[in-house]
């Protein structure tokens, strides 16, 4: 494997995935896919912690992870479609942050009676722009795209904390409360106490829907998983990378908006230093769903399995008896051993894959 | 003789117009001997971190260390509770200050050789790697301080440390000079140097050289590391006290000295009195917007700002062309029909 590899100019040794070899065993099948690594440690895990503490099963904490997963999900989708493109991502939540405060200020002081679903298309446009510019940056100054957005996010979050606001806002206008709380299921528990699942919580499966279909459906797509194999190969196959490039990032930018959104509406407040900070969980969940961060690979099903794994890593950790202090190790360790292990069973297949070719 | 480096010639410019523009402000008490002194020992820390990164960053391979000030509350807080525990800390303050400074810098050393070790010998990405690690150095600091901050005191010697001036110029200060003179002249004339700026400046041409490349990551990712846990020791001795989200926003900080320094991001180019410049000129425009009563607030939106332009004048070689400008304009001043032939 080429060791000269910055982050928008790596050569992929690996072969494509999806394509099987002839002799292909078990083992391989992990390889190729590595989603379904993190689909099997997501499904142990959930059974020991089951036979530990049958409290994880019940319906308030089934439903308190799916709510939490809906803000981590849509950023992840976002994260993912950068990394297949090459790329990397550290200023979503200052978007995010940027078109919650912004917007529910706007929506206070301004146009209290804008209808929710406007809301969310100007969140998800504000997004939009906001990562059109990181891809802007990032295609025009050819540097790597960590080193532009951690500069983009402190732009972004110090616009937003210099000449927009720092004061919590604790009083939402009421169109926001009530997409926050509508239910879409009302589970009541045993002791009595109603939990509710809401609405809201579609919108991560429907954005992962789209995600899907822009990835395996369109030659967007294919673009953006050629840009991420091989910068050079994909220019000369005609893939433009400038759209590329601005297409990813404005796409995560429109996710993070949303993300934004909605985070403001599930918590009833809206806090300008929220978010920011999250980033490096968020990125976490992307590499353990089998994405590489050289870009190239990676599956929206895989994306989805991390972001399951890391909201229950962060949620079982009490319920199983180790303290919460814990989870930052745990978490890291995941990380580094997902890609140890990623890492060498792709090396293993290369060496092998290498031998009976002429 | 080498060619004028016109970086470090702009980043010597700004310092001095930064110091008059500082002097002009505020009617000299920006220039005055406390607050020079004040400035000064605000450096060290985030010239340590930003040196570490400059290393990460020459040796190539999409090199960067992110884990540099999680290292650093880790060294702090590992090594205080450690010390604190078994060594009195007023009754025999030399003896505790050694001990703690060397109980963090080998925490600072054993962090970096694990990032050194997991990049070149299960070959992950060095981004990855040191984003995994950072989460696990702060994780384990939290784990050990028990989220709380820790109390390391302040005796005599740690306090010099911290605060101290011998002829006027703080103790840390002069550590920061000393260090990084140190490491200019390892990367200037050993063949470990040399090595690391060409393994990053072509990493298979070094391959073909027969360079120990793997040795280099894990030695530079070390040196990082150590430097790490040298400000940790910095960072208690100013503080009193560690805690394990000390500095959130040094990271960038960092990163954005190494940039502003003229450190390529690729690899393979880099030098150190550029970091200490560059460094030095941010903890100025620093003071200044505090002197102006800006918050802070408006200083990250300005370092941002300042690290996309800066990656903008690397990218479009501003200050080369300026230079070639400059240099042309002299001689054609001097031989006026040269062009002609």
């Amino acid at each position: 494997m080429t060791m000269t590899q910055s982050t928008f100019d790596n050569r992929n040794a690996a072969p494509p995935a999806g394509r099987h070899h002839p002799r292909a065993g078990l083992a391989d099948t992990f390889t190729r896919h590595p989603e379904l690594v993190s689909l099997c440690l997501l499904v142990a895990i959930c059974v020991a912690v089951a036979l530990i503490n049958p409290a994880f099963l019940s319906p308030t904490s089934l439903i308190d992870m799916g709510r939490a997963s809906v803000v981590t999900g849509l950023f992840a989708l976002g994260v993912f479609s950068i990394l297949a493109a090459g790329g990397i991502d550290v200023s979503f939540t200052a978007i995010a942050a940027f078109a919650m405060y912004s917007l529910t200020l706007f929506v206070l002081k301004v146009a209290p009676d804008l209808p929710m679903a406007a809301i969310l298309l100007i969140a998800v446009a504000g997004g939009t722009a906001l990562g059109a510019v990181n891809g802007w940056l990032v295609h025009e100054l050819r540097v790597a795209a960590l080193i532009v957005t951690i500069g983009t996010q402190y732009l972004f979050r110090g616009i937003l904390l210099a000449f927009i606001g720092t004061v919590w806002l604790m009083e939402l206008p009421p169109q926001m409360v009530a997409f926050g709380k509508a239910s879409m299921l009302d589970v009541t528990t045993a002791n009595g106490a109603t939990v509710t699942l809401p609405w809201y919580f579609l919108v991560f499966p429907a954005a992962a829907l789209l995600t899907w279909a822009i990835f395996n459906r369109t030659l967007m797509g294919r673009a953006i998983f050629a840009t991420g194999g091989n910068p050079e190969v994909a220019a000369r196959l005609g893939y433009d990378q400038r759209t590329v490039h601005l297409f990813v990032f404005a796409f995560a930018g429109g996710l993070a908006g949303l993300a934004g959104i909605v985070h403001v509406c599930a918590n009833r407040m809206a806090n300008p230093f929220d978010l920011v900070g999250t980033e490096i969980g968020v990125i976490a969940a992307v590499v353990l769903g089998g994405a590489r961060i050289t870009g190239g690979t990676g599956s929206v099903l895989g994306t989805v399995t991390g972001v399951l794994l890391i909201t229950v890593v962060n949620n079982v950790l009490v319920l199983v008896g180790i303290p919460s202090t814990w989870q930052r190790v745990v978490v890291g360790a995941f990380i580094l051993l997902a890609a140890a292990f990623f890492v060498t069973r792709r090396g293993k297949l290369q060496s092998r894959n290498r031998k009976p070719s002429p | 003789m080498r060619k004028l480096d016109g970086r470090l010639a702009i980043l010597s410019m700004l310092v001095v117009v930064l110091m008059v523009t500082g002097g002009l402000v505020s009617g000299g008490t920006y220039l005055s001997l406390f607050n020079l002194q004040s400035m000064a020992t605000q450096v060290p820390e985030i010239g340590l971190l930003a040196i570490g990164v400059m290393l990460a960053m020459c040796a190539g391979n999409g090199g960067i260390d992110l884990s540099g000030i999680a290292l650093a509350n880790l060294a702090g807080v590992a090594s205080g509770l450690v010390m604190t525990q078994f060594i009195p800390v007023y009754d025999a303050p030399w003896l505790f200050t050694l001990c703690f400074t060397l109980g963090a810098v080998v925490v600072g050393i054993l962090g970096g050789l694990l990032n050194g070790l997991i990049i070149s010998r299960l070959g992950i990405t060095p981004i990855l790697c040191t984003l995994g690690t950072q989460m696990l150095f702060t994780g384990l600091a939290v784990v050990f301080s028990d989220g709380r901050s820790v109390t390391i005191g302040s005796p005599d010697p740690m306090y010099e440390l911290g605060n101290g001036v011998i002829m006027g110029v703080p103790y840390s200060f002069l550590i920061f000079l000393a260090v990084a003179l140190v490491l200019g002249a390892v990367l200037r004339f050993t063949p470990f140097g040399m090595r690391l700026m060409l393994t990053g400046a072509n990493a298979r041409a070094a391959d073909y050289s027969g360079f120990a490349k793997r040795r280099i990551f894990t030695v530079t990712y070390t040196l990082s590391g150590a430097l790490a846990g040298l400000a940790g020791v910095i960072i208690a001795a100013r503080n009193v006290n560690v805690k394990w989200d000390y500095g959130t926003s040094y990271l960038l900080i960092a990163i954005l000295v190494a940039v502003m320094a003229g450190v390529r991001p690729e690899g393979g180019s880099g030098r150190i009195v550029c970091v200490v410049l560059s460094a030095i000129v941010l903890q100025l425009l620093s003071s200044l917007l505090n002197f102006i009563g800006l918050s802070n607030f408006v200083r990250d939106f300005a370092w941002g700002a300042l690290l996309l332009a800066f990656l903008a004048v690397g990218r479009f070689q501003l200050i080369e062309r300026l230079a070639a400008g400059i240099a042309s304009g002299i001689t054609s001043a001097r031989v006026p029909r040269a062009s002609k032939g």
